[in-house]
C-alpha cells in the first residue's frame, strides 16, 4: 500500500502540511472559509523541533491496526487502546531507544536520520502534539491518508518534497 | 492539473498564442503559477510577519499553534501591519510616477526638456489658479515654472493638507479631517507607513488600518490625480476617438514596436519617433512598410487615450506579444513588467529595452531615458527596433487575426463636453431612471480567474442592467478586446442605459485611462455629488477591481472606498487570517467612512452586490 514517506532532511519547517491537513479535515475544504468554521478543523500532521538534531521535521501517526510501534516497544510505553486503537504513550516508561521508528514505515528515514547523525537524544517527547491527541469525544485524531483524494493534503503542501505519497514494503 | 488555452483566457487570440507557446515549450506565467500550486496559506491568509529578524513569525490559523509572533503581534496586527505596507508600496508607485512626471514638467518649463510642450494650456492655467498662482504679468513659462515647485512640494510638505483634495465635496473632507487622516503630505504618509510598520510601533490593527486611508488618500486625490493632471498639460486632455486592440494589431509588414510599463513619459516620444521620415526611411530600407507602435498595460492607456495608438493587449499578454514572434522591441519603463520577458525575448528575436533608471530586467538591452535627451533617446530606441526588422524569424511568426475597435479618451473633460458642458444630462438620466447608476470598475489581470473572465463579464452585468460604466487600466483593455468600448456595444446595454448611449453616440463603457486615472472618476464622481449638494458615498454608484492582483490595486482599493464608494474585489486580498480586520474592510469602515470592501470572484454574484447597492443607494436619495 501506499503511504505518507516523512524525508526529513527536506524540511524547511514552513508549517504548510499542517494547515493543509487541518483545512482537508474541514468542513468546507477551502482554507478561506476553514478560519472561520466552529469546530475548528484539526490537523493530522505537526511540524516538531528536535533540539538534539538541530532540525523540524513533519510528525504524523495513522495509529495503524495492530500498530506495529506497539508490539516492539521493549518498555511498553507504547500501548493501543483495544476500543478506540488509539496509540497512546506513557512518557514515563520511554527510554528514547527509538525501536518504535525501526519499525514504522514513516518515521524510517527518520530512524536512518538518527542512525546517521549518531544523536539519540531526541526524544519521541516531541511527538506529543500529534500521537496523543483525541476529539472532545474521546476518539483519536489521526491521519486518515485523506480518504476520496488523490495526493494527502500535506504532501500535496509540501514545496519542498519532505513528504512524498509511496508504495512501502511489507505493510 | 494542466489547464488548456481555453480555460487560462476567455480571448480567442489569447488562446491561440497559448496554444502556440505550448507547441513551443515556451513557458507563461499559467505554467509557473501552477507550479507554484498550493500557495502557502499563511501567506494567502497574511499571517506571516518578516518585519524584523527574530522572525520569520507566524500564527497559526486554526489555533492549535503558536497565536503570537515572537513580540506579541497577533494576527489582527500582522495582517493590519502587512496590509499597510502594501498600500504603502502601491501609493508610492503611483505617486513615484507621478513625482517623475512633475520633474518633467519642471525640466521643460526651465528649457531643460527641449523634447517637450505644453499641449493644454487652459489645463495648465486652470490647475495653476487652483495651486494660488496668479498668471498676471508673467511667462507662460513662467508660471509653469510655479505650478512645478508648488506640486513637486506635495510630495515633501510636512503638513496638509494636499490641495487636490479640496476637490472633493465639503462633507467628505470634514469627515476625513474628523478621522484624522486628511493626508498631509506624499511622501510623508508612505514614510510613516515604514515607521509604524517597523518592529514596536503601532500595534493596534484599527489604528494602523486608518493610517492605510490616510495614505491610500494621498495617492487618489494626491500622487495619481497630479500625474493625470500634469500628463495632460504636457500631453493634453484626452478626447474622444478611435483606436484598435488586440494581439491582432501587430503587423506583418511593419516594424512593431510595443511599449509597455506605465507612464507616457517616454512613450509619447517613442510615438513621435515613430513617425520621423529618417527612420521610416530606414525602415523601408530594411525591408518594413513601416512602423507600429502598439501598448500593452498602462503606458499603451496613455498613448491610446492621447494617440489612438493601437494596444496590444492586458498585463497577462505582454508574454502573448512576444510569443507571436512578431516583435522588433518591447520597450519598457516601471511597474507590471514580468522579469520572465528576458528569457522569453530571447527565444525569439525580440529585443527587450529598458529604459528607466528605476528597472532593469534580466536579460535587457539597457537604454536609459533622460528628459533632457527624450527624443534623440527615443530615436535611438526606435532605430534598434527597426535595424532588429530582418532578423524577424517567419517561420516562428504567428499574429492572431482578432482585432477589435474602441471608442477612447473619455476624460472628465471630455464626459462633461459630450454631456453638453454640466453633469446635469447625466444626473437627469441617473434621477430619472434611465441610468440606475454608475459602475467604476478597474484593475489588473490575475492568473487565478481566467484572463478576462472577470472583467467582462461583470461589466456586461452592470451595463444589462442599465449601470453605466466607466474604466480604466487593464480592465479597459479587457473590455475593449470583448468589444464592449464602442457605441454599437449599447445593443448590450438595459433599455434606458441604450437611450442615452444612442443619443450622445458613446459607449455603455467609457474608458477613462490608464491606472492613475482613476483620478478622473474621482474628479467626477465629486462633481455630481457637489452638483446634488450630496457626499459621494450617497451615489448611487459602486466600484470593483475584477481580477486585482498588484499593491497599486490594494492602494486604489483603499482611496475609493475611503472616498466613499462600496468597492467589490474579485480575489481575495491576504487579511483573512484575521477576523477583526476582515469585519473592519467589510462592515466596520462603513460607519466610519460610509462605504467598505466585499469580495466575490464570480462576476456575476459581484455584479449582483454591486446593484443591490446602487438599488439602496437610490432608495436613500429617493428615487426609483
Amino acid at each position: 500500500m501506499k503511504d505518507v514517506i516523512i524525508r526529513p532532511e527536506r524540511c524547511m519547517s514552513c508549517h504548510s502540511c499542517e494547515v493543509a491537513c487541518a483545512v482537508a479535515h474541514s468542513r468546507n475544504k477551502n482554507l478561506f472559509s476553514a478560519v472561520g468554521e466552529d469546530p475548528t478543523p484539526r490537523k493530522r500532521i505537526s511540524v516538531e523541533f528536535l533540539p538534539a538534531l538541530g532540525a523540524s521535521m513533519p510528525v504524523t501517526c495513522r495509529h495503524c491496526k495492530d500498530a506495529p510501534c506497539v508490539s516492539v516497544c521493549p518498555t511498553k510505553a507504547l500501548t493501543q487502546d483495544t476500543d478506540t486503537g488509539m496509540v497512546i504513550r506513557n512518557l514515563e516508561r520511554c527510554v528514547d531507544c527509538w525501536t518504535c521508528s525501526t519499525v514504522c514505515t514513516r518515521f524510517s528515514s527518520l530512524y536512518q536520520l538518527i542512525l546517521a547523525t549518531g544523536c539519540w537524544n531526541s526524544s519521541m517527547l516531541c511527538t506529543h502534539k500529534i500521537i496523543d491527541r483525541r476529539t472532545e469525544k474521546g476518539t483519536a485524531i489521526k491521519c486518515d491518508l485523506c480518504e476520496g483524494r488523490e495526493l494527502p493534503a500535506c504532501v500535496e503542501a509540501c514545496p519542498t518534497h519532505a513528504l512524498v505519497f509511496a508504495e512501502v514494503e511489507g505493510r | 492539473m494542466k489547464q488548456t488555452a481555453f480555460e487560462k483566457s476567455i480571448d480567442s487570440a489569447s488562446q491561440i498564442m497559448l496554444q502556440k507557446a505550448e507547441d513551443e515549450g515556451i513557458e507563461t506565467a499559467w505554467d509557473r503559477y501552477e507550479q507554484q500550486l498550493p500557495q502557502c496559506s499563511f501567506g494567502q491568509l497574511g499571517i506571516c510577519c518578516r518585519n524584523c529578524n527574530m522572525g520569520p513569525c507566524r500564527i497559526d490559523p486554526f489555533g492549535e499553534g503558536t497565536e503570537k509572533g515572537i513580540c506579541g503581534a497577533t494576527a489582527d496586527i500582522i495582517v493590519a501591519r502587512n496590509l499597510l505596507r502594501m498600500i504603502a508600496a502601491g501609493a508610492a508607485a503611483h505617486s513615484d510616477h507621478a513625482r517623475d512626471a512633475v520633474l518633467t514638467f519642471k525640466k521643460m518649463s526651465e528649457g531643460k526638456a527641449g523634447s517637450y510642450r505644453i499641449k493644454d494650456e487652459a489645463k495648465l492655467y486652470s490647475l495653476a489658479s487652483e495651486y494660488g498662482i496668479s498668471a498676471e504679468e508673467k511667462s507662460r513659462e513662467e508660471v509653469a515654472v510655479e505650478l512645478a515647485s508648488a506640486l513637486l512640494s506635495e510630495f515633501g510638505k510636512q503638513e496638509g493638507p494636499i490641495l487636490c483634495t479640496k476637490r472633493a465635496p465639503e462633507s467628505r473632507l470634514k469627515l476625513w479631517s474628523e478621522l484624522g487622516i486628511e493626508p498631509r503630505g506624499i511622501d510623508r504618509e508612505i514614510v510613516e507607513c515604514m515607521h509604524r510598520t517597523h518592529i514596536g510601533v503601532d500595534n493596534d490593527a484599527t489604528h494602523i488600518l486608518l493610517h492605510g486611508l490616510r495614505t491610500s488618500l494621498s495617492d487618489g486625490w494626491g500622487g495619481s490625480m497630479i500625474a493625470t493632471e500634469i500628463q495632460d498639460v504636457l500631453f493634453g486632455t484626452p478626447e474622444p476617438k478611435k483606436s484598435t486592440v488586440n494581439l491582432g494589431v501587430l503587423s506583418h509588414d511593419k516594424v512593431n514596436v510595443i511599449v509597455h510599463g506605465h507612464e507616457p513619459i517616454l512613450s509619447e516620444m517613442i510615438v513621435e519617433a515613430a513617425e520621423d521620415p529618417e527612420l521610416l526611411e530606414l525602415a523601408e530600407e530594411k525591408g518594413a512598410t513601416g512602423i507600429n507602435v502598439a501598448g500593452i498595460c498602462c503606458t499603451g492607456n496613455e498613448t491610446l487615450m492621447r494617440h489612438g495608438t493601437p494596444i496590444a493587449g492586458t498585463f497577462l499578454q505582454q508574454e502573448l506579444a512576444v510569443i507571436t514572434g512578431a516583435v522588433e522591441a518591447m520597450v519598457v519603463d516601471v511597474q507590471c513588467i514580468m522579469p520572465s520577458l528576458g528569457n522569453l525575448t530571447g527565444c525569439y528575436h525580440t529585443k527587450f529595452i529598458s529604459t528607466s533608471p528605476k528597472a532593469d530586467f534580466p536579460g535587457t538591452a539597457r537604454m536609459e531615458f533622460h528628459e533632457e535627451e527624450a527624443y534623440a533617446t527615443a530615436k535611438e530606441i526606435v532605430k534598434a527596433a527597426v535595424e532588429n526588422f530582418p532578423n524577424r524569424n517567419l517561420k516562428k511568426v504567428s499574429i492572431p487575426e482578432e482585432k477589435q475597435e474602441c471608442m477612447v479618451g473619455f476624460s472628465a473633460e471630455a464626459i462633461l463636453k459630450a454631456l453638453g458642458g454640466s453633469p446635469a444630462p447625466l444626473i437627469e438620466a441617473i434621477a430619472g431612471g434611465a441610468i440606475k447608476g454608475i459602475g467604476a470598475v478597474v484593475g489588473c489581470n490575475n492568473v487565478k480567474i481566467q484572463h478576462n473572465y472577470g472583467h467582462v463579464n461583470l461589466v456586461k452585468e452592470l451595463i444589462k442592467n442599465n449601470v453605466l460604466v466607466v474604466t480604466t487600466g487593464c480592465n479597459a483593455i479587457a473590455c475593449a478586446e470583448a468589444g464592449l468600448l464602442v457605441p454599437e456595444a449599447a445593443a448590450l446595454a438595459g433599455d434606458g442605459l441604450k437611450g442615452v448611449c444612442e443619443a450622445l453616440g458613446i459607449p455603455p463603457v467609457l474608458h477613462m485611462g490608464s491606472c492613475v486615472d482613476i483620478s478622473r472618476i474621482l474628479v467626477l464622481a465629486s462633481a455630481v455629488a457637489n452638483s446634488l449638494g450630496v457626499d459621494i458615498s450617497d451615489l448611487p454608484a459602486a466600484g470593483a477591481a475584477p481580477e486585482w492582483m498588484s499593491e497599486k490595486a490594494v492602494s486604489i482599493g483603499a482611496y475609493v472606498v475611503s472616498s466613499g464608494v462600496f468597492t467589490v474585489l474579485g480575489t481575495i486580498p491576504p487579511v483573512l487570517g484575521s477576523q477583526a480586520v476582515t469585519a473592519l474592510l467589510t462592515k466596520g469602515l462603513d460607519g466610519v467612512i460610509g462605504a467598505s470592501f466585499a469580495v466575490e470572484p464570480d462576476p456575476f454574484k459581484a455584479a449582483d452586490l454591486m446593484l443591490e447597492h446602487i438599488e439602496g443607494k437610490r432608495k436613500a436619495l429617493g428615487l426609483k
